[in-house]
């Protein structure tokens, strides 16, 4: 119950960004948190300060297959493999949203 | 032209009636306070460390409406993390050390004093400095407090030459300049506190690294480690495997000496003997890192207690707001709360933006967030230019095995590959580390 919620949290956080680009500036505040998760290694809103990647402003589409091929082994890592393994599918949609426009 | 996230609700009824709906049915067990009664929502922010400066900082950016007050008794923010660097001569203080310039150019206050007391009822904080300062909501972020008083001798003049540097500091400089005043062939005794105490690999981390100046600097020195706890607790076969490369350690010629259910229960610090049930342990410098327990201010809001409510070493909270689950309008993040998280700066600083999130939505009106999601990177040093790290990812559940409600929720620890662990040291996830540092020093101090 709790898990279909969160997924069509994020859902809906997708189909607002189909709608219009203005949502993007407000995104749901649960894709918000999730996304600031990242923040601490890639920097405030994927805006790296050096020696990690940055990951904002990157394509959608390369955004969610690069999270699944780490979470599938095929992109090895140090530790990208395992941070993807903690997330769905569907949230790679949702991180790459966000990440696509900041 | 920017919406907020009601005017979109109002905006596209279509869309969002599902979700809306799903988000009433969660959780309402706080009545929303909403702002425009009394003015501008206020938070105050106790503690400007990891957790509390990121709180401070992602509020603003988040709903810069809510009025934010920052209580902070030092100067500047000193990382814990990579301090273990300035011991081995990797990092000078200076490059571990930052102003909080930034930060106070985007809260609304900033008191440079400490907590004294706290009215939980009425809501208002005194300061030590007399200042009386009224809150809707308070965010503690006071790291831990070191229990002296478990190890016999560790008094206040004991405390002047025994050095814990398990808060980055002066304390830190002084137990720098004590391993190079010590003589080659000198002993360092070091202390690991008993679980749970910040930062788990933190101290195989302190003697990889002294190791690694010994080696260069005074050869002949040997470390002692004595754990309270049975075994190394974080990354094991990873600092053993280090250990073993770099420090020879299983041979006669073993740098590191680790000694493991050697609890320290008094210190002489004219001697420098550490006494263990079992043993009296001789050093030319001596680092005792005593037990830990939640942070003072945390016991002055009565909110360090066990998951019963009766009075405990740490914070239970409810981990969708990080609200105390005994007195409410008081958050805690960071090292201070009741978890089965790493105490890290990774965490704290993960922490700090599911309790801005949530406070954000609470005082607009709506439900904290609702399924949050926190990950945690720890990378330790093996060598000065090798790395190893454990990660984490825990996400928010509320009912057990039978479907039943459990209050405030619980954090379940994904499974990961390989256990979150590096598979062995490497040279990269040493530059992933300063990178890694670079970027939280940023996010949390908004640099």
């Amino acid at each position: 119950m709790k898990k279909t919620f969160a997924l069509s949290v994020l859902a809906l956080g997708l189909s607002a960004g189909l709608i219009s680009s203005t949502f993007a500036a407000t995104p749901d505040m649960r894709l918000r948190q999730m996304a600031a998760n990242c923040g601490y290694c890639h920097g405030t809103d994927g805006h790296s300060r050096g020696g990690i990647p940055a990951i904002n402003n990157l394509p959608r589409d390369y955004f969610v297959s690069q999270m699944k091929a780490f979470k599938d082994g095929s992109r090895p890592a140090t530790v990208m493999h395992q941070h993807a393994a903690g997330y769905t599918d569907s949230e790679f949609e949702a991180f790459a949203r966000y990440f696509a426009t900041r | 032209m920017s919406l907020n996230r009601r005017q979109f609700l109002q905006s596209s009824a279509g869309v969002v009636g599902v979700a809306t709906v799903g988000s009433l049915s969660g959780c309402a067990t706080q009545a929303p306070a909403v702002a425009g009664k009394k003015g501008r929502p206020k938070v105050v922010v106790v503690g400007a460390g990891f957790g509390g400066a990121t709180c401070a900082r992602y509020i603003k950016m988040w709903e810069p409406h809510i009025e934010v007050t920052v209580i902070e008794p030092n100067d500047k923010f000193v990382s814990c993390p990579v301090s273990n660097d300035v011991l081995a001569g990797y990092r000078k203080m200076d490059d571990i050390t930052f102003g909080y310039n930034n930060l106070q150019g985007i809260v609304d206050s900033w008191v440079k004093d400490s907590m004294s007391a706290i009215d939980t009822e009425k809501k208002v904080i005194t300061t030590a400095g007399g200042k009386k300062i009224p809150y809707d909501r308070v965010v503690l972020a006071g790291g831990v407090e070191l229990l002296f008083n478990t190890v016999k001798g560790y008094d206040a003049e004991a405390q002047k030459t025994v050095m814990h540097a398990w808060k980055a500091g002066p304390q830190t400089a002084t137990l720098r300049a004590q391993l190079e005043a010590m003589p080659d062939g000198g002993v360092f005794v070091m202390s690991v506190p008993m679980a749970p105490y910040r930062c788990p690999p933190g101290p195989y981390e302190r003697a990889s690294l002294v190791a690694s100046y010994f080696q260069k600097a005074k050869p002949k020195s040997k470390i002692i480690i004595l754990d309270g706890n049975q075994d190394i607790a974080s990354k094991k076969g990873l600092f053993l495997a280090a250990w073993k490369k770099h420090y020879g350690h299983g041979t006669p010629a073993a740098m590191i000496d680790y000694r493991p259910n050697n609890m320290p229960s008094s210190v002489n610090a004219k001697t420098r003997v550490v006494g263990t049930e079992f043993d009296e342990v001789k050093g030319d410098v001596i680092n005792v890192v005593p037990k830990m327990r939640a942070a003072e201010i945390c016991g002055m809001a009565n909110v360090r207690r066990g998951a019963d409510g009766k009075e405990g070493p740490w914070c239970p909270v409810d981990f969708r707001t990080y609200e105390s689950k005994f007195v409410p309008g008081v958050h805690i993040i960071g090292d201070s709360t009741l978890s089965n998280y790493p105490k890290s700066g990774s965490m704290a600083n993960n922490m700090a933006k599911v309790c801005a999130a949530s406070i954000c939505e609470m005082f607009n009106g709506r439900d904290p967030v609702e399924v949050p999601v926190v990950a945690n990177t720890c990378y330790s040093a093996t060598t000065g230019h090798t790395a190893i790290h454990v990660a984490a990812v825990f996400r928010y559940n509320d009912k057990d095995k039978d479907g039943k409600l459990i209050p405030g929720g619980e954090m379940k620890a994904q499974t990961l590959p390989k256990g979150g662990l590096s598979t062995e040291e490497t040279e990269i996830e040493h530059a992933y580390m300063d990178g890694w540092a670079k970027n939280v020093w940023a996010d949390t101090l908004a640099l």
